[in-house]
């Protein structure tokens, strides 16, 4: 496969197809309906695929609902608000352990917001969102090439560990076209879970439902869904760190801002400053392990986000205290530029005394 | 090295297409590339711009606050654009449509007469791939073989629209 120029909701949605989702439901909303377009061109040509606009976002994610219930691999993508209209879905996929991948290409908030890129939506997307104790594994890719692998890995952790999958994008990423190569050829048949709904004949009848009355059953369900999260932290924990071996100071940053923040740090070592980075790729789980480790040599952080400070919080817990942590962000849909970062970067350097 | 360009103009004088032609050509060369459109609530007949960034190491933002390059293929654009260039930037100008002079003297501004060249050739709709061709001429981004090479691909089977191209993009080549 050669490589394509494509922007990155485009990209997700191919590489989806090509993952073999059979089903994709979504509703529209700016910055992602190139991925909902792409879905309605070629899903919907595709054998036994279905593409269906949904009349809402509640439907659409209750329609993914439906199509894991019976076993193929499904989708649903949109942003902010929308994604807030989608908790209650995702909360009975956990409770009812089902794959299903859903994509979030943020935007600025609260409320309606703007249209532009934000990193906002990282408390709503690695604290779960919904109501109840369940976590969803959240990706953030910082380029196209990444939306498109993550995609793929997505569909794969999703079925593996019988949990919705969260990709974690914003507007920038989404609106953006870099060259990609898909690795991955569609299947020929698509993938499907025979443990799922697919008809009773053979076997005695079996229900998959959220709703409970006895407190045993549910404690059980809520220790077994624990115990596949220990799991998931254990074996799936993804990270990037650029330049972070001999690092007097560590930038840390996800997403489209992970990709700004590495500009920043060319320019900053061009002009002898030793600082590196570490760039979270699965935001839960949070590379807490990789903190710690370089919680062993490096005492000062930086966290720089596209919003008003929300994986700092998990950076602090990381650490346990062992590092001091400083923020600088930027929210409301503004894109900082690789040398605004790196002037706070130099400011920092120079106020924590670490030139010396 | 890294080239940040902005083509801007009027929708549909074909300023998003010069953009994408230029990212593909340098994606065919094997550079780094990212190509972004500015979007927001855009009205018909509005302005529209882009931004194509070119590398040989890994792009940090696809954004341009100071670019090298500006394109302007009209006078708004060339208002609203030619402050971001960085010192010593090259401003290209459609100079059949704009009548204002840049107001910088630390730039440089390249006239290229792209409507009335296409206008002459008898495809007015060309004017964007004139001055695309005049711009690759002068910035060396990419080669004009390339930009063919990724137009085809873009083109697909459209032969006549192909060859129309092909021609302004020559012209324009030629131009300087």
């Amino acid at each position: 496969m050669t490589k394509v120029l494509m922007n990155g909701s485009s990209a997700i949605a191919e590489a989806a197809i090509r993952a073999g989702c059979q089903c994709y439901f979504g509703y529209p909303i700016t910055p992602q309906n190139e991925l909902t377009e792409y879905m309605a061109t070629n899903l919907s040509r595709r054998k036994g695929c279905s593409f269906v606009q949904a009349e809402s976002e509640i439907s659409a994610i209750n329609m993914v609902y439906g199509a894991s219930l019976v076993g193929v691999r499904a989708m649903t993508s949109s942003s902010g608000p929308g994604i807030s209209l989608k908790q209650e879905g995702i909360s009975f996929l956990a409770a009812c352990e089902l794959p299903a991948v859903i994509v979030n290409m943020s935007r600025g908030g609260p409320g309606m917001g703007s249209i532009a890129a934000a990193q906002s939506d990282y408390f709503q997307a690695t604290r779960g969102g919904g109501h109840g104790d369940y976590r969803t594994i959240v990706m953030a890719p910082s380029s196209v090439q990444e939306l498109a692998d993550l995609t793929h890995r997505a569909f794969h952790l999703a079925d593996k560990y019988k949990t919705p999958v969260m990709i974690l994008g914003d507007g920038i990423l989404g609106q953006m076209m870099e060259p990609v190569k898909f690795k991955h050829e569609a299947p020929a048949e698509p993938p499907i879970r025979h443990d799922a709904l697919r008809g009773a004949k053979g076997r005695r009848s079996k229900f998959i439902k959220s709703l409970t009355s006895n407190d045993t059953e549910l404690e059980e369900l809520n220790w077994s869904l624990f115990r596949r999260y220990e799991l998931i932290k254990k074996k799936e924990t993804t990270y990037e760190t650029f330049l972070a071996d001999d690092a007097e100071l560590v930038v840390v940053a996800f997403g489209i801002a992970a990709r700004i923040a590495k500009g920043a740090i060319k320019t900053v070592r061009s002009e002898g400053l030793k600082v590196g980075l570490l760039r979270p790729v699965t935001l839960w789980p949070f590379p807490a392990e990789a903190v710690q480790e370089l919680a062993k040599k490096v005492k000062h952080y930086l966290v720089f986000e596209m919003n008003m400070g929300q994986m700092i919080e998990d950076v602090q817990l990381s650490l346990e205290g062992k590092g001091e942590v400083s923020f600088y962000g930027r929210p409301g849909g503004v894109i900082p530029t690789p040398s605004e970062v790196a002037r706070v970067i130099s400011r920092l350097y120079y106020q924590k005394g670490l030139s010396k | 090295m890294l080239i940040k360009t902005i083509f801007a103009g009027f929708g549909g004088q074909g300023v998003l297409s010069m953009g994408l032609n230029l990212a593909q050509a340098a994606m065919l060369e094997d550079k780094n590339v990212t190509y972004l459109p500015s979007y927001g609530a855009e009205v018909r007949g509005g302005t529209a711009n882009c931004t194509v960034a070119i590398s040989n190491e890994e792009i940090a933002s696809p954004v341009a606050s100071s670019p090298e390059f500006v394109v302007a293929m009209n006078q708004p654009s060339m208002i609203k654009f030619q402050n971001r260039l960085q010192s010593g930037g090259v401003l290209f100008i459609n100079s059949s449509l704009v009548e204002a002079e840049a107001s910088r003297g630390d730039i440089t501004v390249v006239n290229v007469p792209a409507s009335s060249v296409a206008e002459d050739m008898g495809s007015p709709k060309s004017a964007n791939m004139v001055l695309l061709g005049a711009f690759i001429k002068k910035s060396n981004l990419a080669s004009l073989s390339s930009v063919i090479q990724g137009l085809k691909g873009t083109m697909g089977k459209k032969q006549k629209q192909m060859a129309v191209n092909e021609k302004a993009l020559q012209a324009g080549y030629d131009l300087f």
